[in-house]
């Protein structure tokens, strides 16, 4: 599986992105000690003007570079956090739904149904505003709506495992439910859900700069959204600042793509190679 | 079954589905909102400079927020029996006529857009499997995957730049030009001006979707029999790819577009702000901030009114589509 996905060029490229931005994130307290959101130079310096200030300055002249940085922590780290928190949520109820059918299916569709008839977003602005924006609150809001296609994607995993040989050998031997959902079926179920939560990583990470952008961010620190909704403000002038942090998104959001993609031709043996 | 016949049991299977799942969203919905810090009275209050805890009991009580909170939700329900979604302390008229003014700006955004993604990204899809695995594929499949990548607000803002900041072609916001009356054709064209940076930025992300959905959906349908056989009875390649091959393939297509119509909405809270577009999606986020809870509730309730609508449309087409589909209600 890792030859494979090491063969495919577009799948390197991502994740070779992708190690990049989470090196910055890791350094960014090396690289830029103080707090990205001090002022520290003359405002509106173009990228390259002043070599102290490679991306250049914002309205009250804060340090892009050290914005993008210290950014990047942000979305790494909501998108992870938010997506571990769907993965557990979708992948037990799905598997539990999935597995045992009946009452308990019924029940966990409903629930789907219902989350997947709401807006996610208008959901995610709802739920950050009651509870007061901060990185944990996103964090359990996005988590909170990005369940529903894990559920219905792991929940159709077992159904098909369920009936299969090896299942009804293992409960002629005598297994019980938790170990056959947990040692035989999930880990034949993973592999379109390790595709999946890297699509996961990267929606994670677009819903935090739409809330971050509308000023539903973590007022504390400094993130893509943000920047981009400051650099708003002044877009005729200075256009640079709305252009970089936008830039580090699509970046993030296309290596975790890349990402994907290259696991999906890896681990789905169903799909011919062209 | 005649199609008539499928489409009538269709949206009366999912009339009497939607019901009881509408109603209890609303219920939860307005139990949720509950347990917001503050309401309505307090954001008034605040507003006047000087709140007192008078005028704040004062505003509560004329608007009847200090009911108890079951008595408010009976209220609400009994209300929407007589087919009405309550007042809205903040504008001071009632909600339906608020979403019924801003309702046509969201769903001509909307509509375009999915428009856009679906007529674009279907052509986009059928040209790359048609040259699947060469070059022409790669390059509209990397194109794809960028636009995939891109937040929708961000290339709002980045188009506004390009095409009215330095070129000056189209307006950077708004729905009509200020000051100008115009009527007739003159006033519709001036709207499909506002309307193309908007529409663009919501409708990328889809465009890409919808790509890459038909292109892998038409590789698929051209190795299914069905293909083979109309190959084999001599129709031109072009005929088995529209009529067989695209045709099937529009399925997956069509159902993601059902799906879409909630992603469509919040995109457009966020697009709807970059290009000051009188939508419900910005009036939904003003909404939570100011606590005007009846207006939020009112499009929460129409948005999951959209969804449920979009989808039963969807299994409308797909009878239409695929004669197998068979109506099992």
């Amino acid at each position: 599986m890792s030859a494979a996905f090491l063969r495919n060029k577009a799948a390197v490229l991502g994740l070779g992105l992708l190690a990049a931005i989470v090196a910055m994130a890791i350094l960014a307290p090396v690289l830029y000690p103080d707090d990205p959101l001090d002022m520290v130079g003359t405002p509106f310096l173009w990228p390259g003007q002043d070599p102290s200030f490679p991306l250049g300055t914002d309205s009250l002249g804060r340090d892009v570079a050290a914005g993008i940085a210290h950014g990047a922590r942000v979305s790494l780290l909501i998108g992870l956090w938010a997506t571990v928190l769907g993965l557990a949520l979708g992948v037990s109820i799905g598997a539990i739904g999935g597995y045992f059918g009946g009452w308990l299916d019924d029940v966990a569709l409903r629930a789907v149904e219902l989350f997947q008839t709401v807006p996610p977003f208008l959901l995610v602005i709802v739920l950050v505003a009651i509870w007061e924006p901060s990185i944990r609150n996103i964090t359990l809001a996005i988590g909170l709506v990005s369940w529903p296609p894990v559920m219905r994607l792991t929940r159709a995993e077992f159904r098909s495992f369920r009936e299969k040989d090896f299942v009804t050998a293992a409960r002629g031997l005598g297994f019980g439910h938790g170990r056959i959902i947990l040692r035989e079926i999930l880990p034949n179920a993973l592999p379109p859900i390790v595709v999946t939560s890297s699509v996961m990583v990267a929606t994670a990470i677009l819903m935090e700069s739409a809330l971050s952008f509308l000023g539903l961010g973590d007022a504390n620190r400094v993130s893509w959204g943000s920047m981009i909704g400051n650099g708003r403000e002044v877009l005729r002038a200075a256009w640079f600042l709305t252009a970089v942090p936008g830039a580090m998104i699509v970046v993030a959001v296309l290596a975790l793509n890349l990402v994907s993609d290259g696991l999906n031709e890896a681990l789905n043996p169903r799909l011919g190679r062209s | 079954m005649s199609t008539w016949r499928r489409v009538t049991r269709t949206a009366r299977r999912t009339a009497l589905q939607a019901v009881p799942s509408v109603l209890a969203i609303l219920a939860l919905n307005f139990l949720l909102l509950q347990l917001a810090p503050g309401d309505a009275a307090d954001v008034m209050a605040a507003q006047t400079g000087s709140p007192t805890a008078q005028t704040v009991l004062e505003l509560r009580s004329r608007f009847g927020l200090d009911a108890p909170l079951l008595d408010r939700l009976a209220a609400y329900l009994d209300n929407l029996a007589h087919f009405s979604l309550g007042m809205s302390p903040r504008f001071n008229v009632s909600v339906l006529s608020l979403i019924g003014e801003r309702l046509p700006g969201t769903l001509a955004l909307m509509l375009t857009a999915l428009g856009i993604a679906l007529v674009v990204g279907i052509a986009l899809g059928a040209v790359m499997a048609r040259f699947a695995g060469r070059p022409l594929d790669r390059a509209i499949s990397v194109i794809s995957l960028c636009c995939y990548s891109i937040p929708g607000f961000w290339i709002g803002l980045m188009l506004v730049v390009v095409f009215s900041v330095k070129l000056d072609w189209l307006p950077s916001g708004g729905m009509h030009s200020v000051g100008i009356e115009e009527s007739g054709l003159a006033a519709l064209l001036d709207m499909a001006r506002h309307m193309v940076l908007p529409a663009a930025s919501l409708s990328l992300f889809f465009v890409a979707i919808y790509a890459r959905l038909t292109r892998a959906a038409m590789l698929e349908a051209q190795e299914q029999d069905f293909a083979r056989t109309a190959r084999a009875k001599g129709l031109s390649p072009s005929a088995v790819a529209i009529r067989h091959v695209l045709r099937n393939a529009l399925i997956p297509v069509t159902t993601m577009a059902g799906v879409h119509v909630g992603a469509l909405l919040g995109g457009s809270v966020v697009v709807e702000t970059v290009f000051s577009w009188p939508g419900l999606g910005r009036l939904a986020f003003e909404s939570m901030m100011n606590r005007d809870f009846n207006v939020l509730l009112g499009i929460l309730f129409l948005s999951s009114l959209l969804v449920i609508v979009a989808n039963a449309g969807v299994d409308i087409l797909h009878s239409w589509l695929d004669p197998r589909i068979e109506d099992v209600g």
